[in-house]
């Protein structure tokens, strides 16, 4: 009896040490895996990268139900952990169904079905490198431009001063607020390697924090109270008083001889 | 009339007619054939647009997740739990889909994806069969519990790692979507699982290690409906069944004769037994019909034991 437990002791520790240190290399490599998708652009409404992780089943029915053939599951040691769907845009970049049929596809919500209209898709931002930008040149490309799904919003063209002599550059400039990250601007580019590339937000976008007041621009504006509706200003009462609701206030800090 | 008798066995052994050996051969041909067919449909409803409707294709998706003519969600219950444990909240259509295969599997026997739908089954077969053609020895034992700590652990990582441990890394899901999808390291996975159960341990992955084939044989308890059912009236023990059994660890003959049919979940009712024991004491059967049946048998047994005696 004593050596009947002695055995299946012996045993539970034996299975107990394999699967822990099975386990340790295991969970490495899913670590690793995981890690490994700083440059892959994912379908419209993917999930946050670590949500998506834990909801794509790898069932690749979003591939088999874009009409474009622009999704792909990735393949092994590519940006993304395996199995999972993709897209390179200049390859094939995403044409924006408006019936979203990738995302209806989804069985499990890794595609989110929150995402009810396609220009709200975020799946990166367009990113233009002004050394081998033809419009930087100086040359009318602009082929971005008018190809943009969202032109005028997502990507603009502005006009960018030059020496005198030489006349203005207009130049395209991309909006991440209405950019979809869809790539066809990618796709038309027409340099040898595009020089406009599409790049996760996290990537590209940078934070300027909380504590930079823009006193020019309107939410940030100081010295004025609008209302709800967004009417027009009116101007605030002179805040001179260090007193009543506006404590706290900028203007107030200064005028309170902090300074 | 004895020596034709015996000339007729002999025959009978050494050179069947295609026919008879097609029917010894029957539940491995059908087993190729439904391995075939599901991937074929998934190939060709990704590959070659095969449509019921305009942008409604036949099956779209892998093992992992998919949708039969439009309609019908499957998901594979035990990729849904991980992700479950991972920390998402599966969508509706997720989780009816992984119902539906969990109950369909079920009735008939968990296993049976592992010997009927799965796509590593044909390359552990080749290399079980290669193995007794080879005279490969065991080298190397591995206890065949091993499974059920993979299986744990596939879970307590899900849970830790926030991933879908097993799926991530499964050789199952990697075949399948190379073979669907062209993608993936699945042709390394087959080979290396090949020559793993080829070279090291006989019926390694699938017997011993596949965390999804120990989720089904969990499964495969409940079973009540398909099994094989044993009759120890007629059985001599010579012991073809366990030679050819994948698992035989479930055929062992004392627990079948007290329960009359091959009752653990790890038997994928693959079929092989049946057609090689001499005695036909292994045949397929409904379960609820099993019991009956071996009363029957084994009251007209003892009813002709006792006419005997007296």
């Amino acid at each position: 009896m004593s050596a009947n437990r002695r055995d299946f002791l012996l045993r539970l520790m034996q299975g107990a040490t394999l699967a822990s240190t099975g386990g340790l290399g295991w969970a490495y490599l899913l670590r690793q895996e995981a890690r490994a998708q700083p440059f892959a652009l994912r379908p419209p409404g993917a999930l946050p990268d670590d949500d998506f992780n834990a909801a794509c089943i790898k069932c690749g029915q979003c591939v088999v139900a874009c009409p474009f053939d622009t999704l792909k599951l990735e393949p092994a040691g590519g940006n993304l952990p395996i199995g999972m769907p993709f897209f390179e845009p200049r390859e094939i970049p995403c044409y924006l169904c408006p019936d979203i049929p990738c995302m209806k596809a989804c069985p499990t919500g890794a595609l989110s079905p929150k995402l009810k209209n396609i220009n709200d898709a975020r799946m990166g931002f367009a990113l233009v490198d002004t050394e081998n930008c033809l419009s930087w040149k100086g040359l009318r490309c602009e082929i971005c431009h008018r190809e943009c799904p969202l032109k005028g919003k997502a990507i603009t063209l502005e006009t960018h001063p030059r020496q005198i002599s030489k006349h203005a550059m207009f130049i395209p400039v991309v909006h991440s607020d209405a950019c979809t990250g869809c790539g066809i601007c990618v796709k038309a580019c027409p340099t040898t390697e595009p020089a406009i590339r599409i790049l996760p937000h996290a990537l590209v976008q940078g934070k300027i924090g909380d504590h930079y007041r823009l006193g020019w621009t309107r939410e940030d504006a100081i010295t004025q109270e609008f209302d709800a509706s967004g009417a027009a200003p009116t101007i605030a009462a002179p805040t001179n008083a260090p007193s009543g609701p506006v404590k706290g206030n900028a203007t107030d800090y200064l005028n309170d001889g902090g300074l | 009339m004895i020596m034709r008798t015996a000339h007729e066995s002999s025959h009978d052994l050494a050179q069947r007619s295609l026919s008879q050996k097609l029917w010894s051969w029957r539940y491995i041909v059908l087993r190729r054939l439904s391995q075939f067919v599901i991937l074929l449909l998934f190939f060709g409803s990704a590959h070659w647009g095969w449509e019921v409707a305009k942008d409604v294709p036949l099956l779209s998706g892998n093992l992992s997740g998919s949708k039969f003519i439009g309609l019908i969600p499957m998901a594979d219950p035990f990729a849904a739990l991980q992700i479950f444990l991972a920390g998402h909240v599966l969508q509706t259509e997720a989780i009816l889909g992984a119902a539906l295969v969990l109950g369909f599997y079920i009735l008939v026997g968990g296993r049976v994806f592992c010997a009927w739908a799965c796509p590593v089954n044909p390359v552990t077969d080749l290399a079980g069969w290669l193995r007794v053609r080879f005279d490969i020895r065991p080298t190397f034992i591995l206890s065949r519990n091993m499974r059920y700590f993979v299986l744990a652990l596939t879970l307590v990582l899900s849970v830790l790692t926030g991933v879908a441990a097993f799926e991530w890394v499964s050789p199952v899901g990697m075949a399948h979507r190379e073979i669907i999808f062209g993608v993936g390291f699945g042709a390394m996975a087959l080979l290396s699982i090949f020559l793993f159960d080829l070279f090291v341990l006989k019926h390694g992955w699938c017997g011993h290690l596949c965390p999804l084939g120990a989720f089904w044989s969990v499964v495969g308890k409940i079973n009540p409906t398909l099994r094989v059912r044993f009759d120890k009236t007629t059985c001599t023990h010579c012991g073809e069944c366990a030679k050819v059994c994948p698992e035989p660890q479930v055929l062992n003959l004392k627990h079948l004769e007290e329960k009359g049919f091959v009752f653990s979940g790890e038997c994928s009712n693959c079929g092989r037994c049946t057609p090689v024991c001499p005695e036909n004491s292994l045949v397929f059967d409904f379960k609820p019909l099993i019991r009956a049946h071996n009363a029957q048998v084994q009251g007209s047994v003892s009813v002709s034991e006792t006419q005997r005696r007296v």
